[in-house]
């Protein structure tokens, strides 16, 4: 198959192209949620994102708090944000940061206020912002533009034979169309961490890379229990057959192709400065690492999932790909792009990864992924430690 | 009779397959097929080479979880992808099932 070269998306103010067309009101804490949730009630057709932290932060997690805040706002698959946030100092911040993209962002503060008198003038707000965004026109793109992420879950043996090498596939193919790709996950290369290591671009990516992998080790050895308290695999992984966290890692690096290079390393919720394969340090939880992936400005994410597993994001498109026949069977609603075929060798590799890129463009001109049409926008924040 | 002769001939040609591995050194095989049972030949597939292998089954084994392709004793190195996947703690003999039960992890 001839790859189709280009996808309809939105541009943004800033250059960048996104594929969904949201109106978002995000609260900059938790005391600030009721406020926004009820702004999206007056205002049909905006996306409150509601979350639980933002209070005493301090230090580096406040910054990864600010980070990931101002890089969901940022997200080219937003058209314009209205932040919300109990005082006006941190919401100020959030709506500075934002701004930065050219798009549309008003704050506000709402101590001397209170919830009515700040739902009652964000809702007016938002009603503008969505009535202008439901004005904007799709327009052709190129693969160049597109920013895809990657991180699988409930992962189980199928994943590594099958979903997971269907996005290694699609990865290496639109690594070699100039697109810009992600993975993470950083303690689930544990045992795998040689062959990544191997496949960076040069020794100062590779050092990059050695650096956060034995940052993240050193956190796990403080913290541990026996076995990872069934957390890494994860009962479901176990349950699905994957005995070892060595297992799960050859499974899980499986989605970095044969072909691409690891071009840089990003801290959580970075964004990448130039195209090609990048590697974020994050968590393995998947909610955790979609919305890093969301905050750093991808626009479409693959997921693969053995067991099943149902998450999808506000912000971020989630496709699901799935190579086992049970749960393809079993939980249908949820997969978007079945490839069990590849163990009965019914389809090839390189089918499987255009049935994926057929799926990817079709979600890029609009189609809901299965997470979307279902309602799961599980937007969930990275803590790096206690709050003070 | 010739459609008979042509369905099995195909049939032949591509068997069902009951598990997969990747690289020909693999000590374990995954199983794909549902109902597995004890004293079944299994057809297992080599990814990386696109060719089968039969192997006996000694046990029922769940989809997706390991068939031993050898006999592993305590201690031994398990590997899956052609590399080290984790240590044996039970022995294994060939067509078990292989899991959390006979394996561990090397880190953590």
């Amino acid at each position: 198959m001839v790859m189709q070269k280009t996808f309809h998306g939105y541009r943004r103010e800033n250059g960048r192209v996104g594929v969904r067309n949201h109106v978002i009101v995000l609260p900059v804490d938790d005391l600030s949620n009721a406020a926004s949730e009820a702004v999206a009630n007056n205002v049909k057709g905006v996306l409150a994102i509601p979350h639980p932290y933002g209070r005493l932060q301090f230090g580096a997690d406040l910054e990864l708090h600010f980070r990931t805040l101002i890089g969901a706002g940022s997200n080219p698959n937003v058209a314009a944000v209205v932040v919300i946030g109990i005082e006006e100092g941190w919401t100020k911040r959030v709506v500075d940061g934002i701004a930065k993209t050219g798009k549309p962002v008003t704050g506000f503060g709402i101590e001397l206020h209170g919830d009515h008198d700040t739902i009652m003038r964000a809702s007016k707000v938002a009603r503008a912002y969505l009535q202008s965004a439901s004005e904007t026109q799709r327009e052709e793109c190129s693969l160049e533009e597109l920013w895809v992420s990657c991180k699988c879950g409930e992962s189980d043996t199928t994943s590594g034979c099958g979903a997971n090498p269907t996005v290694g596939d699609a990865f290496d193919k639109l690594y070699a169309a100039g697109s810009t790709l992600v993975f993470g996950e950083t303690t689930e290369l544990t045992g795998g961490e040689q062959i990544v290591a191997a496949r960076c671009r040069d020794d100062k990516v590779r050092k990059d890379f050695m650096r956060v992998f034995d940052r993240y080790q050193e956190v796990i050895n403080r913290h541990k229990t026996s076995d990872l308290s069934d957390s890494q695999p994860t009962k479901g992984n176990i349950a699905g057959g994957l005995t070892t966290i060595e297992e799960k890692a050859l499974g899980n690096i499986q989605k970095i192709g044969k072909k691409c290079l690891i071009d840089g390393v990003l801290d959580k919720a970075e964004t990448p400065t130039g195209s090609g394969l990048w590697f974020m340090d994050s968590s393995s939880a998947a909610a955790e690492m979609v919305t890093l992936c969301a905050a750093a400005g991808f626009v479409v994410h693959f997921f693969p999932t053995g067991q099943g597993n149902v998450i999808g994001n506000p912000i971020l498109p989630v496709i699901k790909i799935c190579a086992n026949p049970r749960t393809v069977r079993t939980m249908s609603e949820h997969i978007d792009v079945d490839t069990s075929g590849l163990l009965q060798r019914e389809i090839t590799m390189d089918q499987a990864g255009d049935k994926l890129l057929d799926m990817m463009f079709r979600t890029a001109n609009g189609r809901l992924t299965a997470a979307e049409a279902l309602g799961h926008r599980e937007f969930v924040l990275t803590r790096l430690y206690e709050s003070a | 009779m010739t459609g008979d002769l042509k369905s099995k001939r195909e049939f032949e040609e591509i068997p069902m397959i009951h598990c997969v591995l990747h690289d020909p050194g693999d000590s374990v095989a995954v199983v794909v097929a549902e109902g597995v049972k004890a004293g079944q030949t299994l057809t297992a597939l080599i990814l990386d080479e696109n060719r089968t292998i039969t192997i006996p089954c000694v046990q029922d084994i769940p989809l997706g979880h390991k068939v031993a392709l050898k006999d592993m004793k305590i201690g031994d190195t398990v590997i899956k992808y052609g590399v080290d996947m984790g240590k044996v703690v039970a022995p294994i003999k060939t067509g078990q099932h292989a899991h959390v039960h006979n394996i561990k992890t090397k880190r953590w």
